[in-house]
């Protein structure tokens, strides 16, 4: 399968690449790894007029401490996430959640900013950049701005980013080597999630939920967060995972069996993280 | 456009189109045909080849994202197309094949996978093998193969 022809550029900088979206934003698609957005090219359901290479852009393949937050650049890749030393120390869940994500050729060309972006429901780090409260940085001719991960999703691969716009950075709060889990289950190894959760200790001691696949965008377990706050037991606080949620039926499950795996599963990941 | 990749150690370059996708440049351009093309879906593995020395699936690159960064495909494990090469080697050595067709695949993903981790056990080796298909051989003769290859004993 071939896609429809395009022009390609690759801007040698962040700035570059900016103007060169501000222009042409409208018939413009931005690339990272690829890996979601040249399948649907091969497969002819999106025709950009030109593709902006951002992949190889150093600046934003940074990955460092900033405060009591970490700082990730959009187009560090799977990969990285899964190496670094400073994320085993300071933020364990992401580089876990990282290694689940597809087989190894995936993880080497996928990056963190170009999942975000893409919003797939099914994705994985959708959900854990959620679980631990993050914030999403987004650059565009008019300069930056910070959208709290929790408003970034407005439904199924939406997001509130301007067409003239780039997620440049992924900023998470330093959350530890422990205290976090994540349970994914996949028909096979690597798969998308039927349904997967999150589970972060925040700084603050808050123990977030944050759930793949059970709805159009990553969403939070609030009831079964509440009931944590309440000092219910880690069973009872599970069996409210899927209260108020309408997951999506395709083949791999009915929104029933969903339900069913997000209790199991929130359950699992509590005991993982925090019994 | 014009590309720059360096293939197997070889400097190579051409015009194309940027829809090219690098498994095409690889074979058409180039005419080596060792990588294969099977589901063309980013799905079997068929395709792998290391870009900068990383496991990728060339049909779900653009030769464009290649240009100036270097290839190796399984025509280059070795100089004169010999079983030189300790990975494939091991996969003759411990019958890691049937058709052959998911071969420079699996060889590839498994160098890949041992320069990233040279102290695999049988539990690495599934999981690393994770994003390549076979429809022969059950997968445990090539799991022996990488462990050989790895210098470990796959009877252990
Ligand atoms: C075989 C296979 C298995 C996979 N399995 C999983 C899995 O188990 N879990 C999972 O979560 N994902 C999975 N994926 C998807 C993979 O994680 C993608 O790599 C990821 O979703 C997108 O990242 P990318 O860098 O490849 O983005 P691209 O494909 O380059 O881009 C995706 C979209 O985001 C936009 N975009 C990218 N970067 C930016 C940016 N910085 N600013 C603005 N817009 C941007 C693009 O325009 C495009 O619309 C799988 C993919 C494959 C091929
Ligand atoms: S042909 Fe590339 S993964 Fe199957
Ligand atoms: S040997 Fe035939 S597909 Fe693997």
């Amino acid at each position: 399968m071939i896609p429809v022809a395009f022009d390609y550029q690759r801007p040698q900088t962040l700035d570059e690449a900016v103007a060169l979206l501000a222009t042409r934003g409208e018939d413009a698609t931005v690339l990272a790894g690829g890996h979601s957005l040249l399948p649907v090219m091969k497969l002819r359901m999106a025709a950009p007029e030109l593709v902006i290479d951002i992949g190889r852009l150093a600046e934003l393949r940074h990955l460092r401490v900033e405060g009591d937050e970490i700082a990730i650049g959009a187009a560090t890749r799977y990969r990285d996430l899964v190496t670094s030393t400073v994320l085993a120390a300071e933020c364990a869940l992401l580089p876990a959640v990282a290694a689940t994500v597809g087989d190894p050729q995936v993880r080497h060309r996928g990056t963190l900013g170009g999942a975000i972006a893409h919003g797939d429901p099914a994705g994985d780090m959708p959900a854990a950049i959620l679980a631990l409260d993050g914030t999403v940085v987004l650059q565009g001719p008019n300069g930056r701005r910070s959208v709290p991960v929790a408003e970034f999703y407005t439904g199924l691969f939406s997001t509130v980013r301007e067409p003239d716009e780039l997620v440049v950075e992924i900023r998470v709060p330093r959350t530890g080597a422990t205290g976090w889990a994540y349970e994914k289950f996949t028909r096979r190894s690597n798969d998308w999630a039927i349904v997967a959760v999150a589970v972060a200790t925040m700084p603050s001691g808050a123990v977030n939920v944050a759930m793949v696949n059970m709805a159009g965008t990553p969403i939070r377990a609030t009831a079964t967060e509440a009931a944590l706050a309440e000092g219910k037991s880690i069973v009872d606080a599970a069996a409210l995972a899927a209260e108020g949620t309408n997951p999506p039926a395709d083949t791999h499950g009915t929104p029933e069996y969903r339900r069913h795996l997000a209790q199991v599963l929130t359950r699992r990941a509590l005991q993982t993280a925090i019994a | 456009m014009k590309v720059e990749i360096n293939v197997n150690g070889t400097a190579t370059t051409a015009d194309v189109e940027p829809r090219t996708l690098l498994v095409h440049y690889l074979r058409d351009n180039l005419g080596l045909k060792a990588t294969n093309i099977g589901c063309d879906t980013t799905s079997c593995g068929a395709c792998t080849v290391l870009l900068d020395g990383e496991s990728v699936k060339s049909c779900t690159v653009l030769a464009a994202q290649a240009d100036g960064l270097s290839v190796t495909t399984m025509e280059g494990l070795s100089d004169d197309g010999t079983l030189s090469h300790p990975v494939t080697a091991a996969f003759r050595q411990e019958h890691g094949l049937q058709c052959g067709f998911c071969t420079p695949g699996m060889v590839m993903a498994a160098v890949s996978l041992i320069e990233e981790n040279p102290d695999l056990t049988e539990a690495d080796v599934r999981s690393g093998l994770e994003g390549n298909l076979c429809r022969c051989t059950g997968y445990h003769n090539i799991v022996r193969a990488v462990l050989v290859a790895a210098g470990k004993d796959p009877d252990a």
